[in-house]
C-alpha cells in the first residue's frame, strides 16, 4: 500500500487504541476436563469487527475456547464477557453468538433455505421477514438457484456456504468458525477464503475462526492467536507473526525458519548479537528486549531473507559461508539447503528469475549467504 | 449358469415354501367343506385327463369369500384386531422409543450391556415368555398380590383374559421389534446437529421435537410395521392372555380350522388376512428404500 493510500484509509488496528472495548475478554479463563487442562489461566481480548484466528496444532485447546464462545463449554475458572455481559450463566441458545460446525451439522431432513431459515423461525418473525432474509441470505452465498435442494442434493462447497448463511442469517454480534474449510479441496478453499474476507467485511461481523492451517490464518485474520498445550503463546498480526515470532515455538509453527543456536554477545537499541561458531562472524537480528550477554539464544531467520551468492557479499551486517548440501527445484524458486560451520544446516531461498541450465550455483559448491539485521529475530525462549 | 444358480437359489425357496402354500391355500379358499380326508372338495383327479381338469375347475367358486361379508363375525374380527393392532403398536412406540432414545445417551461402554437386555429375551421361548406373564396378571398373580400387598388396592384388578392383557402381551413381547430399528436411527444422528439447533435459538426440548424427532421418523416408521404386521394376525397372545371377548382375526382363523375344521372358510380367511397386509408391507419396503436412499 503506498503511503498516500495510508493516509486515507485509516488502518484497522482497535487491539491498539486504549480507548476500544473490547468484544469479547477472557479472564484468566481455566477450563479443566477431569485431569486434563484444555485451557490454561487464560486472558485475551478480542475486538469488534476482528477476523480473529485461533491456530494450533492439535489438542491445543483452540476448539475448546470457541466451544466456550458457543456457550457448549461452561469455564472451570475466570469469565467470559461478551459485550460487557458475563457469559457463564448463557445457555447457547440465549446467546447473540452463532457458529459454523466443522461438519457443517446441516439439517438433512430440511432443504437449503429452511436450513438458513431455522434459526429465524426460532425467533418468531413473520412470515415475509423470514422469506426476505432467506433471500438476501442466499444471494451473499450465490445460492438462489438451490434454495429448495436438501443438504444431501450439493456439493461439499455448497453445503459449506449453506453452513455460513445459516450461521449469519441471524446477524449475530459474534460468528464462530469451526475450521470451516477443512472439508474442501485445496482449490475451493483459496476461493473461499476470499469469499469469507469480503463477507466478513460486507456483513462487520466479528469471526473468529478456529484453524490448524497456518496458510488459512494468515490469509483471512486481522490478528492470529498462536496456541500450544491450552496457552496462548502469541496474539499479533499474520505479518508480525512471521516477521517477528515472540518465541521458537511460534517462529518453528508458523513457515519454514533456520534456527540458529548461539551465546548474545551485544544487546541493545532494538538488536541483537549473538556468537554462534568459532571463527565466525557475529549474526545480529532484532530483539526489541535487552539480553544479557552471555544468554543462550537462537537467532530465527526465514530461507526467503536470506540471499545466496558466489562472492563474500560487500557492506552486509550478516554473512557466513558454507558449501551446498542439497537443492530443491519448486519452478518459480529453489530452496537450498547450506552446511555452514558446526554442521549447523541453513535453508536459502531464491527466485529462479533465469533458466535452470543457466544457474550459477550446483551442488559442493562454496557458497556465502548474507541478510540484514532486521530479516532475523533473536530469541531466547 | 453358476451365477444364474445362485440366484435361483432365495426364488427357489420363495417358490417352494411360499408361493406354493399360498397357491394351495387359495385352491383350498376356493373349495367346499366335505366330511372326507382331505375335508374339502374338489381335488384335482389327473387319471381323468383333461375331462378331470375341467370338472375340478368348475368345482371352484367365491362361496366362501361372499360368506365371510354375510355373517358379521369375520368383519368384526378384522376390524378389531385392526384395532388392537393400532393402539398396541402406539403402546409399543410409547415404550420403545424414550427406551431407544435413553440407549443412545448412555456412555459408550454401556450400550453393548443394553442392547444386550434387549435382545436376551429372544433367548427363552416365546411360549412360556407369554405364558408367564399369566402368572404375573392373574387375579391371584404377581401383580395383585404385590398391589394388595402394600395397601393400594383392596380387590384384585382383573387383567387376565382381558384386552389389556393382550396389549400387555404385545407391547412386552414386540418391544425389541420397535427399540432396535430406533435405536439404530437415533445412533447415526450427528450429536452437533443438536449443538446447531441449539446454537440457533431452540430449547433442548424444541431441539429434541425439530431435529432429533424427524431424524428418528424412519426408524419409528420401521419399527411401526415390525409391530403392527405381525400383531395383526396374532393368535398365541390373545388364546393365553385374552378373554372370550377378544376378538381377533388369528383366534377366529385357528377355530375354523381346528374347530370347525372347516377348512375352506380359514383358508378364505387366510386370503384375506394377507392381502390386508400386504398394504403396509409395501409401505414398509418403500420406507426402507427411502433410508437407503438417504444414507447414500
Amino acid at each position: 500500500m503506498s503511503d498516500a493510500a495510508k493516509a486515507l484509509e485509516p488502518v484497522f488496528e482497535p487491539w491498539k487504541d486504549p480507548s476500544q472495548k473490547p468484544l469479547i475478554r477472557f479472564e484468566n479463563v481455566t477450563k479443566r476436563f477431569g485431569d486434563f487442562t484444555a485451557i490454561d489461566d487464560l486472558t485475551i481480548n478480542i475486538y469488534e469487527k476482528e477476523f480473529f484466528a485461533l491456530l494450533g496444532p492439535s489438542g491445543c485447546g483452540k476448539t475448546t475456547m470457541m466451544r466456550m464462545l458457543g456457550g457448549f463449554e461452561t469455564p472451570t475458572e475466570g469469565s467470559i464477557t461478551i459485550d460487557g455481559q458475563d457469559m457463564s450463566a448463557v445457555p447457547p441458545n440465549k446467546r447473540a453468538v452463532n457458529m459454523m460446525f466443522q461438519s457443517y451439522a446441516l439439517f438433512p431432513h430440511l432443504s437449503v433455505a429452511d436450513n438458513i431459515a431455522f434459526g429465524l423461525k426460532r425467533d418468531k418473525l413473520p412470515a415475509d421477514q423470514i422469506a426476505a432474509r432467506v433471500e438476501e441470505m442466499l444471494s451473499l452465498v450465490q445460492l438462489n438457484k438451490f434454495a429448495s435442494r436438501k443438504p444431501h442434493q450439493i456439493s461439499g462447497g455448497q453445503r459449506q456456504r449453506v453452513a455460513l448463511a445459516r450461521s449469519l442469517a441471524k446477524a449475530p454480534k459474534l460468528l464462530l468458525l469451526d475450521e470451516p474449510l477443512g472439508a474442501l479441496d485445496k482449490k475451493l478453499r483459496q476461493d473461499t477464503q476470499f469469499e469469507l474476507m469480503d463477507i466478513q467485511e460486507t456483513t462487520g461481523t466479528t469471526f473468529v475462526i478456529v484453524t490448524h492451517d497456518q496458510e488459512e490464518a494468515m490469509t483471512v485474520a486481522s490478528r492470529i492467536a498462536v496456541m500450544d498445550h491450552g496457552k496462548i503463546v502469541q496474539v499479533d498480526t499474520p505479518a508480525k507473526i512471521y516477521e517477528e515470532p515472540g518465541n521458537i515455538y511460534v517462529a518453528d509453527f508458523i513457515g519454514d525458519v533456520n534456527l540458529i543456536k548461539g551465546k548474545v554477545v551485544k544487546s541493545g537499541n532494538d538488536h541483537a548479537s549473538i556468537s554462534w561458531a568459532e571463527g565466525q562472524q557475529d549474526l545480529t537480528g532484532i530483539a526489541h528486549d535487552e539480553i544479557p550477554h552471555g544468554t543462550e539464544a537462537t537467532l530465527a531467520i526465514r530461507p526467503e531473507k536470506v540471499t545466496i551468492s558466489t562472492d563474500r557479499p560487500e557492506g552486509v551486517t550478516n554473512a557466513l559461508s558454507g558449501t551446498v548440501l542439497d537443492i530443491a527445484y519448486l519452478g518459480n524458486m529453489s530452496t537450498y539447503v547450506i552446511e555452514a560451520a558446526n554442521g549447523t544446516l541453513i535453508k536459502a531461498q531464491a527466485a529462479n528469475t533465469r533458466r535452470i541450465s543457466r544457474r550459477a550455483i550446483t551442488w559442493e559448491q562454496q557458497v556465502w549467504l548474507s541478510f540484514t539485521d532486521t530479516a532475523g529475530v533473536v530469541l531466547t525462549s | 449358469m453358476k451365477r444364474f444358480a445362485l440366484i435361483s437359489i432365495p426364488y427357489l425357496w420363495l417358490l417352494a415354501l411360499f408361493l406354493v402354500p399360498f397357491l394351495i391355500v387359495l385352491k383350498i379358499s376356493l373349495s367346499d367343506t366335505e366330511l372326507a380326508i382331505p375335508p374339502y372338495t374338489p381335488t384335482l383327479d389327473i387319471a381323468q385327463g383333461w375331462a378331470g381338469v375341467r370338472e375340478w375347475w368348475a368345482g371352484l367358486d367365491m362361496e366362501n369369500f361372499v360368506w365371510l361379508t354375510e355373517d358379521d363375525l369375520y368383519w368384526k374380527a378384522y376390524l378389531s384386531s385392526l384395532k388392537i393392532a393400532i393402539i398396541s403398536t402406539v403402546l409399543t412406540l410409547l415404550v420403545g422409543y424414550p427406551i431407544a432414545y435413553g440407549m443412545t445417551r448412555a456412555p459408550d461402554e454401556w450400550r453393548p450391556t443394553l442392547m444386550m437386555l434387549i435382545i436376551l429375551p429372544f433367548w427363552t421361548s416365546f411360549l412360556i415368555r407369554v405364558y408367564s406373564w399369566k402368572a404375573i396378571l392373574s387375579n391371584e398373580g404377581f401383580l395383585n398380590q404385590f398391589l394388595i400387598g402394600i395397601g393400594l388396592i383392596d380387590e384384585p384388578l382383573v387383567i387376565l383374559n382381558t384386552n389389556i392383557a393382550v396389549y400387555i402381551g404385545i407391547v412386552y413381547t414386540y418391544l425389541p421389534f420397535m427399540v432396535l430399528p430406533i435405536y439404530a436411527a437415533l445412533e447415526r444422528l450427528d450429536e452437533s446437529l443438536l449443538e446447531a439447533a441449539e446454537d440457533l435459538g431452540c430449547s433442548r426440548f424444541t431441539a429434541f421435537w425439530l431435529v432429533t424427532f424427524p431424524l428418528s421418523k424412519q426408524g419409528i416408521v420401521a419399527g411401526s410395521f415390525l409391530v403392527f404386521i405381525p400383531a395383526m394376525g396374532e393368535y398365541v397372545i390373545p388364546a393365553l392372555l385374552g378373554g372370550s371377548k377378544t376378538l381377533m382375526i388369528g383366534k377366529v382363523l385357528f377355530e375354523e380350522f381346528f374347530a370347525n375344521r372347516d377348512w375352506p372358510v380359514a383358508s378364505a380367511v387366510a386370503v384375506v388376512l394377507l392381502l390386508i397386509l400386504i398394504i403396509p408391507i409395501v409401505l414398509f419396503q418403500r420406507n426402507e428404500e427411502k433410508q437407503r436412499e438417504a444414507g447414500k
